[in-house]
């Protein structure tokens, strides 16, 4: 195998943050490198430096055998390096073709060409081997074909390196298989692949080697005959993770049901839907992307409107027709896409953590009690163990971890008894996945009761005491957590797909 | 285990987490819009004082209050809007016609002047009412609502009044409203135009109206999902600077002795140009009421400096409009800073 990309020395800091302190790699061609860390280990740093959007301070940067400086996005694309952001940067509303192509639009007579533009495109994504419409509009497609699309623009540059950022944080597990086997297919194309993930099963799938950050600096690399999982998880975290022991429905006290859904749809997906959710559960929701999960917890809370509903919480019939009714029910919905629904970004921990609660601060008159608000989110900082230099710090400077339990905190905080949560771990690194995983289990524990929709099936098992598998908008089944294993689950979560094409 | 501070906060554990020298660095961060407008008013006013011996005289001082009185109460309202993202179009007609109600009430069914200027903030509150039902309810998109509004406003402005003004000169007491001093010297406009800044500052900064303003404006569904009904707040904001246009509204009215049907267009611009001026964001989420105040001061006193060096009226504009700009530009300027 050639050396494609020598990385060595590679420092940067900002104002106050040593980001990177002498960070090292190697990358081959046709190699699938995975870079793990926790957050604020200095990936996204080292691949902002690698794509030309920092400049750093100390280090060389080698490709092809040749020094090479990166000081722009441009000279990064001319040198054939590609990134693909975490978060997509695709125009929703231009078609296939017109994203990929967008500044190089084939022109006659100085009018874009549509006609050539598809057949560019067409023949593109033949050589990739995606199989999708060129032109289709970009907004219609699922978020795995706009990974798809998002990969066939980087590659049209006629990327040597490929950089990947999380790719499947939003797939399911079959959207994911598709993005593997394109993956394999760069692989004998040649092209070096740099890949970001937090999902340590990922590893053992694809990488041919791994390689560690933490805090800034570069800890070691595994081969693809070494990476073990606990080791990794060892390297990225400095200490000793246990994996947890599975919770069972039997072992779960509680008869009580908090919240009954009775016949629940919705006018375009969910049919019929009907579960108990009981004190003390974490009840947790599987299935594939599109089977209605997210669907299901937005009706309950009256997000969307649904019909037929009859819905019970502590017993009692209730009628819930805007996320206010809810909250006033106790039922908090902790949102699977916690920047732009779950969080004011902009405004301070402190704010956040009292929104939902605001009413509980106010004496006569509507005037706030500043005060014993400030006093309040304090608590939840130290008890929920919130990483934030202060309650006044903005929200969006926070880690991923750390926002979900501010998200978590403004429903601890509203007193609510009953919550849903949509994907609590999602892009948040191992060391805060366990430690919000036990914080479930902690809230469980203390009476709360637990909806958690999670595409993640080991997650699911680690900390469900029973399971509703979905599909199609239905129900398919009901598991208790020791009669199910990933093999069961993903039996029922296709179960509509059978129906379909028996 | 101890795990009950999770559920339910322990205040004798409460330590202060924050440094200190953050919370003043924020706070400071958030002033520096502030000040940048203030220090540009003081340098205005310097500038002005040394171009004109009659700039700094306390009737010239108090007639560039007088004139800020009016577009300064608008401000304040549509200060509220702004900060949740939106926009207010129909506060300038809409003023008029809480001018023209006020003339109906007073003048032509000669009801008491209490009543009567009450009807008319109510006729202010009215159309804020309908605007925010028609943005909250059925999503229209603020601009086009209140653009609608402030074409309805001006219509039966016109056709209430029959495209006559309303002279208010058998009606006792009217003119004091805005012209009367109960502090001797300052009209009694400029005090309304200060006691509604206060209220409005203490709306705005101190209760929980003033929290779902912020909120919304910095991410609505998120603000929705944890449970405050949205809807009901943004008709209540709407409604409140509705109000305001009311508060003009007479103001106008008493100053001019006179409700004049055709006046109150451009109002609406002059108004939000202020507010911008003040540092607040059109994006939503960010502003404040002391920078709306100071906005307002900048754009009247750049007016009478530049009347007083006898610059042409249309030269003026000219002059309004780069200063918005600037404003504009250096607020992006430092949110970019900020930013990275």
């Amino acid at each position: 195998m050639t050396q494609l990309l020598k990385v060595s020395g590679i420092s940067k800091s900002f104002p106050g943050v040593q980001a990177l302190e002498n960070v090292q790699f190697e990358l081959n061609r046709g190699e699938v490198l995975t870079l793990v860390g926790e957050n604020g280990a200095g990936k996204s740093s080292l691949m902002k430096i690698l794509s030309g959007i920092y400049a750093k301070d100390a280090g060389t940067i080698v490709l092809e055998g040749a020094e090479v400086e990166i000081d722009s996005p441009k000279t990064a694309q001319q040198l054939g390096i590609s990134i693909i952001h975490q978060e997509m940067n695709l125009m929703p509303h231009l078609t296939v073709a017109q994203n990929i192509y967008i500044g190089r639009e084939p022109r006659t007579f100085g009018f874009v060409s549509e006609r050539r533009l598809n057949r560019q495109t067409a023949e593109l994504l033949d050589r990739l081997g995606i199989h999708l419409n060129p032109r289709k509009r970009v907004g219609d497609l699922t978020v795995a074909h706009q990974q798809m699309v998002e990969i066939a623009k980087a590659l049209s540059f006629d990327a040597k390196v490929l950089i990947m950022d999380e790719p499947t944080s939003a797939l399911t597990e079959s959207e994911t298989e598709t993005l593997f086997s394109l993956i394999e297919g760069l692989k004998l194309r040649g092209t070096g692949i740099i890949y970001i993930s937090h999902r340590m099963e990922e590893l053992r799938r694809i990488a041919d080697r791994v390689t560690v950050l933490r805090d800034g600096r570069y800890i070691g690399s595994l081969d693809k005959g070494e990476i073990d999982i606990p080791t990794v998880i060892e390297m990225m975290v400095g200490r000793h993770i246990e994996e947890g022991a599975r919770p069972t429905a039997r072992e779960h006290a509680h008869d009580d049901v908090v919240l009954k859904v009775e016949g629940l749809s919705t006018r375009h997906l969910l049919k019929n839907i009907n579960f108990e959710l009981k004190r003390g559960e974490i009840l947790g929701f599987a299935g594939l992307m599109g089977a209605g999960r997210t669907e299901v917890a937005r009706a309950i809370i009256g997000a969307d409107p649904s019909e037929g509903a009859t819905i019970f919480v502590q017993g009692k019939k209730v009628k819930i027709s805007q996320p206010a009714d809810a909250v006033a029910h106790g039922i908090g919905y902790l949102s699977e896409d916690r920047k732009q629904l779950g969080l004011l970004l902009e405004r301070d921990v402190n704010t956040n953590v009292l929104l939902a609660s605001l009413k509980d601060y106010t004496g006569p008159l509507g005037f706030m009690r500043t005060g014993k608000g400030k006093q309040k989110s304090r608590c939840y900082v130290e008890s929920l163990r919130i990483k934030t230099p202060s309650i006044h710090a903005v929200t969006k400077n926070l880690s991923g971890g750390n926002q979900q339990k501010v998200v978590i905190a403004k429903w601890l905080a509203r007193d609510c008894d009953i919550l849903i949560f949509d994907e609590p771990t999602r892009g948040i690194d191992v060391g805060a996945k366990e430690e919000i995983y036990r914080l479930l289990n902690d809230l469980v524990e203390q009476g709360k009761s637990i909806v958690m929709i999670s595409s993640e099936l080991p997650e699911v098992l680690r900390l469900s005491h029973r399971i509703v598998v979905m599909a199609g908008g239905r129900i398919t089944g009901i598991l208790n957590n020791e009669d199910a294993s990933q093999a069961k689950i993903m039996d029922y979560a296709t179960n509509m797909i059978d129906e379909k094409s028996n | 285990m101890n795990a009950s501070p999770v559920l339910e906060g322990n205040p004798k554990t409460d330590q202060p987490v924050s440094g200190r020298s953050d919370n003043a660095l924020t706070f400071l961060r958030a002033k520096l819009q502030q000040s940048l407008a203030f220090g540009t008013l003081i340098v205005l006013v310097i500038f002005f004082s040394i171009a004109s011996e009659n700039f700094f005289q306390w009737s010239n001082i108090s007639s560039i209050l007088l004139a800020t009185a009016v577009i300064g109460i608008l401000a304040l309202g549509t200060t509220f809007v702004i900060i949740t993202g939106g926009i207010d179009l129909s506060i300038g007609t809409g003023m008029t016609l809480a001018a023209v109600m006020t003339g109906i009430f007073l003048v032509n069914m000669q009801l008491p002047l209490l009543v009567g200027v009450i009807g008319g903030l109510l006729t202010g509150a009215l159309m804020g009412f309908i605007n925010g039902v028609n943005i909250a309810i059925l999503k229209l998109p603020p601009f086009i609502a209140t653009l609608a509004m402030m074409m309805i406003a001006q219509g039966l402005a016109l056709v209430i009044s029959g495209v006559r003004p309303i002279y208010f000169s058998g009606v006792d007491g009217f003119k004091d409203i805005a012209l009367g001093t109960l502090i001797p010297g300052l009209p009694n406009a400029v005090l309304i135009l200060f006691i509604l800044a206060i209220v409005a500052y203490l709306l705005l900064s101190k209760t929980l109206f003033g929290r779902y303003t912020f909120a919304i404006g910095s991410n609505e569904e998120a603000t929705r999902l944890s449970g405050v009904n949205t809807r009901k707040w943004l008709i209540v904001v709407y409604t409140v600077a509705g109000l305001f246009t009311g508060f003009a509204g007479v103001v106008i009215a008493s100053r001019l002795d006179s409700a004049q049907p055709q006046i109150g267009m451009g109002y609406e611009l002059q108004a939000i140009a202020a507010v911008i001026i003040g540092g607040t964001s059109l994006l939503g989420g960010r502003g404040s009421i002391m920078g709306t105040v100071i906005g307002a001061l900048i754009m009247s006193v750049l007016i009478n400096g530049l009347r007083i060096m006898s610059i042409q009226t249309e030269w003026q504009n000219v002059v309004v409009g780069v200063v918005i700009l600037i404003a504009v530009f250096t607020d992006t300027l430092r949110q970019r800073r900020s930013a990275s």
